[in-house]
């Protein structure tokens, strides 16, 4: 699961964008498999943060409605080239995944 | 003696609130430093002021020009629908965004901390053609705009 995370962290002037996609299915558990007609239970990423400087910069709770392989992208103030910025989720089912990246 | 009967009561009260216990401790004792628990009700809500009540502690929100949604009007994919929320307000708790039609309106809350602007962007599911719905909260209120998007393919299984 170590890949599931993408991160591109830019700086420009003194706010910095950070884009993220992160590839998971986000099963709304309302959609019936094809085959068996059976409903495919509900998987999706619940809880996502991401963390400059040991600060949560920003945090977010999704539920089924977020696409699936999630892409969300925010700005931030206080960065600097070369900083780590860590992002993490973690899904109904318990998984997770975490990657940090410097930010340029 | 009244010692040991306590502590009988106390294993017998505690056998039946097994279940119950061992929710509660997944959540309580788990050490969760970096995000707020995730919030079911207000997730599960099948209308737009019950997920409001649930996620942001009131239904009523004052329409507000300050609140950008940049998005499609047609969505030719409700599977992937790009949503961006900015504004200008100052002090910026959290955001949340909904999608009006969809069965469970909620679709992601976002907070803000030290730092972070008023700018989130992301990609949503929509069932069908209905009004998205930025709510922003700041100094304790609550602030919304929406935008109506036409969806031509429903994005919520079926």
């Amino acid at each position: 699961m170590a890949k599931s995370i993408k991160i591109r962290a830019r700086l420009k002037g003194d706010v910095t964008t950070v884009k993220c996609l992160i590839t998971h299915p986000m099963e709304t558990g309302l959609r019936k498999d094809s085959k068996t007609g059976e409903l495919i239970p509900a998987h999706f990423i619940n809880e996502v943060a991401a963390e400059h400087g040991g600060n949560t910069v920003m945090s977010a709770n999704w539920g089924v409605g977020v696409s699936k392989n999630p892409y969300f992208s925010f700005t931030f103030k206080g960065g600097a080239k070369g900083d780590e910025v860590k992002i993490s989720w973690q899904d109904n089912k318990g998984n997770s995944d975490s990657r940090a990246e410097q930010i340029k | 003696m009244t010692t040991n009967i306590k502590r009988r009561v106390l294993l017998k009260g505690s056998v039946a609130a097994g279940t119950l216990g061992l929710v509660a401790s997944a959540g309580l004792l788990t050490p969760r430093t970096v995000i707020a628990a995730w919030n079911e009700a207000a997730f599960k809500a099948e209308s737009v002021d019950d997920a409001l009540n649930a996620a942001m502690g009131e239904a009523s929100s004052a329409a507000s020009d300050s609140i950008k949604i940049k998005a499609p009007d047609i969505a030719e994919n409700g599977a992937v629908v790009p949503v961006s929320v900015s504004t200008d307000m100052q002090g910026v708790e959290s955001i949340a965004l909904l999608a009006e039609g969809n069965n469970s309106p909620l679709v992601a809350t976002f907070s803000l901390g030290e730092g972070a602007q008023p700018n989130v962007s992301t990609r949503i599911k929509m069932g069908k053609t209905s009004d998205v719905i930025a709510v922003v909260k700041s100094g304790g209120k609550l602030h919304s705009a929406r935008k109506s998007i036409k969806v031509t393919i429903g994005g919520c299984g079926g």
